[in-house]
């Protein structure tokens, strides 16, 4: 209960004093209104963008991108990871070209992608796929490297075969670190997202940010950078719940260890 | 009784950093069914390596080893390893971890369940079913983990160091419930153990071992009826035995590490 007055406490004057410093520099920084807006001007505008209902388009397309996009990079990369770090020999032939592709920015793709794919849903999709892979990759791979071996004799003893070592021993072996690699894929891909839209698409919140931009309005981009920043630190919480969750159902031993 | 487990003339070599060792070197032993045989000896005597390759996780290629005629090239269900860190899985509760042997045997639910009981009863741990490994002390987990083993009805369980991360008091209790259940449960049990006290309480044999090459020193009968009381003056008089075989017996000093 004292922490949550704590954070409450902090969250209350983080925000205050940003909002007051704004407010300050909008007042009395000399910049023009329409090209550095107040917080009671980027609040009008965020009323607007409600009220005729683009904010709330926007989100639906940018959610429904990101579910897609992001479910898809999970399914792959963990079934990918448990086989490439079980078979660790052809691991070793992957891993190279991994390392090559990882510090390639997204972005960078997007021409490519742009031209593969053409505009709309798909290359946002793919964007976030591709944003959310690596890091879901890498701890599931090092994550079943890392499977304690008195498991796999133990199950080895009791007869347990493939593929039931895979789903009784290393999947849940290793889930605390998969975990640990679905929140810092869930960050990145949030991130990349809004920027893939800004390039790619027709709708969603980084369509918007370009819109705003293109007509000008400031207030309107204030209004969604406010919205983008919220929503990812509401999908960042959601998922350390459920990391907790699954750390105490797995021991306190294994709970936030790992990469 | 008749001859049960038998290790023939098994050598084990591995080359580290190009210098080859020698962990076992022309090891004999044979063990009757219902036997509690315990492997003593310093770290390095190959007494792990020893288990390792009669429980099957170490096939050898020197010799050979053969349990009840049949020669042992992988492990089995019908006998158990039972680890010092335990080897429970720490997202099963108590119940699913004695159960997960079971899992792979011909049996219904609810049937996998009742035996699983039953062993949690006997390990005297039936308030605990549905607490994780890490809600549990380690001598706790480790009778999950005996429970575990006998719940699969094997026929020799193989003890590596079972006992060497817990407390004095827990390790002499747990001892004390091996040897129990050891005549219960009538189970041929080959123990790993550095602890010659414990060697001394449990064994019906002690086979010591010496590193370097490792190989069996000597094996000393314990030819003592049970319970065992350790404070006993025919106790310190096998203790003494054993101690002369590793060579450290002084003349007058009541204190003595390996």
């Amino acid at each position: 209960m004292k922490n949550i007055w704590k954070s409450a406490l902090h969250i209350t004057v983080g925000f205050g004093g940003l909002i007051v410093i704004w407010q300050l520099v909008a007042s009395f920084g000399g910049f023009n209104p329409a090209l550095f807006p107040s917080p009671w001007k980027a609040l009008l505008g965020f009323g607007e963008l409600v009220g005729n209902g683009s904010l709330l388009l926007g989100i639906k397309d940018s959610m429904i991108r990101f579910l897609i996009g992001y479910s898809a990079a999970v399914v792959l990369a963990v079934a990918l990871g448990l086989l490439l770090g079980w078979f660790s020999h052809i691991w070793g032939f992957v891993n190279p070209v991994v390392q090559w592709l990882r510090p390639i920015s997204p972005l960078a793709w997007m021409p490519f992608i742009v031209l593969w794919f053409g505009i709309g849903d798909l290359p946002a999709i793919i964007i976030i796929l591709y944003a959310a892979f690596f890091p879901v990759l890498l701890t599931t791979v090092s994550g079943v490297a890392k499977v304690d071996p008195t498991y796999l004799k133990v199950a080895r003893n009791f007869g347990i075969r493939q593929p039931q070592i895979f789903f009784k021993i290393i999947f849940p072996a290793v889930f605390p670190q998969v975990m640990n690699g679905l929140r810092l894929a869930l960050g990145t891909a949030w991130v990349f997202l809004v920027a893939g839209e800004m390039v790619g698409a027709q709708s969603g919140l980084g369509y918007l940010i370009i819109d705003s931009r293109n007509n000008l309005r400031a207030d309107h981009l204030m209004a969604v950078m406010i919205v983008i920043g919220v929503i990812g630190f509401l999908l960042d919480t959601g998922i350390r719940q459920l990391e907790k969750l699954v750390s105490k159902n797995w021991g306190h031993s294994l709970s936030g260890k790992g990469v | 009784m008749t001859v049960y487990i038998t290790v023939k003339d098994v050598s084990q070599r591995y080359v580290q950093k190009g210098k080859e060792y020698c962990a076992l070197e022309h090891v004999d032993l044979t063990i009757e069914r219902g036997e509690f045989i315990c492997l003593l000896g310093p770290s390095g005597c190959g007494k792990t390596t020893l288990l390792n390759a009669i429980a099957g996780f170490l096939p050898v290629k020197e010799g050979s080893i053969t349990i009840d005629g049949q020669e042992v090239k992988e492990p089995s269900e019908k006998y158990v390893t039972i680890f010092q860190n335990y080897g429970l899985l720490p997202w099963r509760n108590v119940q699913k971890n004695v159960e997960l042997g079971l899992e792979s045997k011909a049996i219904s639910k609810h049937e996998r369940q009742q035996i699983a009981e039953h062993y949690i009863e006997l390990v005297g741990l039936r308030d605990f079913r549905h607490h994780h490994p890490h809600q549990l002390s380690g001598g706790m987990q480790q009778r999950v983990a005996i429970a575990r083993a006998l719940a699969t009805d094997p026929e020799i369980l193989f003890m590596d160091e079972p006992f060497g991360a817990l407390d004095a008091l827990t390790r002499y209790k747990l001892q004390d419930e091996i040897a129990e259940l050891q005549k219960s449960q009538k189970k041929t049990i080959l123990f790993v153990t550095h602890d010659i006290d414990e060697s001394v309480y449990l064994a019906d044999r002690i086979v010591v071992m010496s590193p370097n090459p490792g190989r069996i020193q000597q094996i000393i009968p314990v030819d003592m009826g049970r319970p065992r009381d350790r404070t006993s003056a025919d106790f310190f008089r096998l203790r003494d035995r054993v101690f002369e075989a590793f060579g450290m017996l002084p003349p007058q000093t009541t204190e003595y590490f390996i």
